[in-house]
């Protein structure tokens, strides 16, 4: 099962480097959904499949630290940590069982647990990429402390295969918490923002949140009679099922993300009290991460929502869309950046990927 | 330097103090001999160059306006916070600029309800914790110079600090920068909320050395204070079987607040100095912090205690009240002082390396100081890997100093070469220079001088530090082949 595809994939890469090809990255494919569709030319992309490259490299639980091949597979690895006690702090989403831990820091997505530990980015240690000369190149490391040389690792992270293929990642893990507990409070959404911050002003081992449907969920993890205490501090039900729940919370299958609308993800500050986009109402929102993360579902335009957003210093990306995809949405999937910030990202984007092979127009059409 | 580069430097000089001076304020540029004397070199003191002006703005409108100048005039720009820096980051240019943030000093916003707090580049670490204190939050990365060293410094280094295994790095705990590009432009990263659209460039600012652009803004997230915090001190026979209990604890499933090892010279050295009650016939102290709530520091503490003991700590000691704790402290945190009164001058090493190569990197480190007949005292943050080796010299001696830096950039390549890094926290600057050869390859080095084009395409921010040229990578690896003696040592280190 595991191997090493690392010469296979430069090849693959440096012709398309010397012929001028756009390849399209694939691991699982079970976040294809995600980002725009490789653009243009495009549609003839050449897929470059990283799902084969596989294995774990190197992992001592002690170190706290795992090396993985790119095309690992994200529940493979969960398992392995697991027992060993330990696990990725940041929760990530899967959407597949055939998730990949390349495409999980490609796409720097994180779940529930994201505002109190950190997201994947955080946890990135190193990584070994292939750039767009079919280069192959190592930066950071399998240490916590580096700063020798730019993070290039972490700019990897969300780049979603823009700057480079992702061969190797080394992620940072931590020990599993010793006990886990979920209250619920029934609420309005401005008495579950209050609630949340007035938890995060203290040390509470507060692990994940979430409302929506007038319900606010809170979990406790850590020492078990840190979870006791924390749980009789801040009162509330006790929820049945919560693992349950917070796994279809973070894999998008609770009923809230049954729809026929367009979804879309709002990161803004935690205590925005509502964002007003038109026809829409408090269902259409679950908001996580104390506040700091809000599912949107809606069909209202990418430019009323965007802009309703970035009023609030935020942004917002489409996260699931319907219907037939058009060139026109390409730079609006996330939200645009000011002129001088995508200058920089066209400026790094050249400066790995100088022939633009690699996913062509994944994040924004110019990159 | 011959006698007409000195003549076009002078020339230069004139007409752009000219030029500055119509910018900002006369006390705010510097530009004669006694006056950039201060500005000399930062906490690297061995490495000197006077700058050729100094300015000290205190708009960001005015930080534009001299990139704007400089770019122009293709003069290269260093950008300076508290010169606490320890890898020589922040050594001026003799043909450049030095831009001190210094006057950048307030706090612009505190937010406690979203953890945040606004501050400029200029404020000292330690200062915003105090500011926020009153809402009960606290900055958690503590580099060990948080008294004096700057916020704008700390996120160009990526600063971290005893807690790091626990709280994380800068990078872990800052949310947007204001930075001015050398074309002058303001650009905004990050923002309000937790991640932003676009590429990581927080990341990437984060520990860039002041190569990619100047920061003229910081917001930080803040924690809140845990409600207790623990300390033990445990005494070893053998730093080895503390290196284990290092790696047992956190098999345990506890991740400390604070994990740090000192060895014997810095044991005597730190209790000479400070008197902390350390063990003195110990080969290894381990002092294990933790915190949160009281009653996971209790659970916590005693199954600490208990892995200690296994792993055969002749001592154990908790600390029986808040001024123990401080005082377990107050030996590790005067470590490098105490250290430094052993020998006239120390050379402080940063490398990184995976914890289970503690014992080969200290038995090749006691070699190799056998070699140089240089000792060498260890501060260790043990739960992250980060090793601070301490060379004690004279550099009065001649030929000494070379020397040391010789013996210091072995044990660099060793923590490379256990699968580490040559630095973990005080940066590259252009003390480590050499050893980035080591640790990276040509087209690694080749990409790193393409990103920093991506933002400086000239390269007038802090050009020649912290990734070398590959040219000069090659001299550095003829150079090896002659035993690391320099061939000629009195060529500029650039």
């Amino acid at each position: 099962m595991n191997a090493d595809m690392s010469l296979q994939l430069q090849q693959q890469v440096q012709r398309a480097f010397e012929e001028k090809l756009a390849l399209r990255i694939v691991g699982g494919n079970s976040k294809a959904f995600y980002g725009c569709p490789v653009s243009a030319e495009a549609l003839t992309a050449e897929a470059l499949s990283v799902a084969e490259h596989r294995g774990v490299l190197n992992y001592e639980p002690t170190e706290l630290v795992i090396t993985l091949r790119a095309g690992t597979p994200l529940k493979e690895i969960e398992t392995l940590l697991d027992d060993n006690g330990q696990m990725l702090p940041f929760e990530p989403p899967a959407f597949s069982e055939h998730a990949t831990i390349g495409g999980t820091i490609a796409c720097n997505l994180s779940g529930p647990r994201r505002a109190y530990a950190g997201a994947a980015r955080d946890y990135l240690l190193g990584c070994k990429i292939i750039n767009g000369k079919g280069e192959i190149l190592t930066f950071g490391g399998e240490v916590m402390k580096n700063v020798a040389g730019y993070d290039v690792s972490r700019l990897m992270a969300g780049a979603m295969g823009s700057l480079g293929v992702l061969l190797e990642v080394s992620l940072k893990v931590l020990p599993k918490t010793e006990t886990e507990s979920t209250q619920l409070f029934h609420c309005s959404s401005a008495e579950a923002l209050d609630k949340m911050h007035a938890w995060s002003q203290t040390p509470l081992p507060v692990s994940a949140t979430s409302f929506h449907d007038s319900i606010l969920r809170v979990r406790l993890s850590g020492a078990s009679k840190a979870v006791i205490a924390a749980v009789n501090h801040i009162g509330g039900d006790a929820m049945e099922n919560a693992d349950q729940y917070w796994q279809d919370l973070k894999e998008q299958r609770l009923d809230f993300f049954n729809t026929e609308k367009q979804l879309w993800r709002l990161s803004l500050a935690s205590d925005v009290e509502s964002v007003i986009v038109e026809n829409t109402d408090e269902d259409d929102f679950l908001y996580e991460w104390g506040g700091a993360l809000r599912w949107l579902k809606s069909d209202m335009p990418a430019e009323i929502i965007q802009a309703a957003v970035a009023e609030l210093d935020g942004h917002a990306s489409l996260f699931r869309r319907t219907g037939v995809f058009s060139d026109g949405e390409r730079s609006t999937i996330f939200q645009p950046l000011t002129p001088g910030l995508m200058r920089i990202h066209k400026n790094l984007k050249q400066a790995f990927d100088p022939n633009n092979i690699l996913n062509p127009g994944k994040l924004y059409p110019e990159l | 330097m011959n006698m007409n580069d000195n003549n076009l430097q002078s020339g230069n000089k004139v007409s752009l103090l000219k030029e500055l001076l119509k910018l900002l304020p006369e006390d705010a540029v510097l530009h004669q001999a006694e006056d950039l004397h201060p500005y000399e070199c930062d906490g690297l003191s061995a490495y000197r160059h006077l700058p050729m002006i100094v300015v000290l703005p205190n708009t960001v409108n005015q930080v534009q306006s001299i990139l704007r100048l400089c770019y122009e005039r293709e003069v290269p720009v260093v950008a300076r916070g508290a010169g606490t820096g320890l890898s020589g980051g922040a050594l001026p240019l003799e043909n450049g600029v030095l831009l001190s943030l210094a006057k950048f000093k307030d706090i612009i916003n505190i937010d406690a309800k979203r953890r945040i707090a606004r501050v400029q580049p200029g404020v000292r670490n330690q200062a915003i914790s105090q500011a926020v204190d009153q809402f009960g939050l606290y900055y958690a990365p503590d580099p060990s110079s948080q008294i004096a060293c700057t916020i704008g410094g700390n996120v160009a280094e990526n600063s971290g600090g005893v807690h790091c295994l626990k709280y994380g790095l800068t990078v872990h705990n800052i949310q947007q920068l204001k930075i001015i590009t050398i074309e002058g432009e303001l650009l905004t990263i990050g923002g309000s909320g937790l991640d932003s659209a676009g590429y990581d460039l927080l990341a990437l600012m984060t520990g860039s050395e002041g190569m990619l652009g100047v920061i003229v803004e910081v917001t930080v997230k803040l924690l809140p204070k845990p409600e207790s915090a623990q300390v033990l001190l445990a005494a070893f026979d053998d730093v080895v079987k503390a290196g284990e209990a290092v790696g047992n604890i956190i098999a345990a499933g506890i991740i400390p607040a604070g994990l740090e090892m000192m060895d014997k010279l810095a044991i005597s050295a730190a209790e000479d100095f400070v008197h902390a009650g350390y063990p003195l016939d110990a080969e290894a102290i381990l002092l294990c912090e933790l915190d949160g709530t009281n009653e996971e520091v209790l659970e916590h503490v005693s199954k600490v205690r208990e892995v200690l003991q296994n792993n055969g700590a002749t001592e154990v000691r908790t600390a029986k009240d808040e001024a123990e704790r401080l005082t377990f402290w107050k030996g590790r945190k005067a470590a490098f002082p105490a250290v430094g009164r052993l020998a006239p001058d120390y050379y402080c090493m940063d490398g990184t390396i995976p914890r289970k190569q503690l014992p080969r990197v200290l038995k090749t480190m006691a070699e190799l100081s056998n070699e140089y007949n240089l000792p060498v005292a260890n501060v260790f943050h043990a739960g992250d890997g980060n090793l601070h080796p301490l060379i004690l010299y004279d550099a009065n001696i001649p030929g000494e100093l070379e020397r040391t830096e010789e013996f210091g950039g072995k044990i660099l390549e060793l923590c490379v070469e256990v699968g580490g890094t040559i630095t973990g926290e005080h940066g590259v600057g252009m003390e480590k220079i050499n050893q980035m050869c080591v640790q990276f390859n040509s087209l690694e080095l080749t990409q790193f001088h393409a990103v920093k084009a991506a933002f400086d395409p000239l390269s007038l921010l802090n050009p020649g530090k912290a990734v070398p040229t590959l040219h000069r990578c090659a001299e550095f690896g003829a150079m090896h082949v002659h035993k690391g003696e320099l061939p000629f040592p009195e060529l500029e280190r650039f």
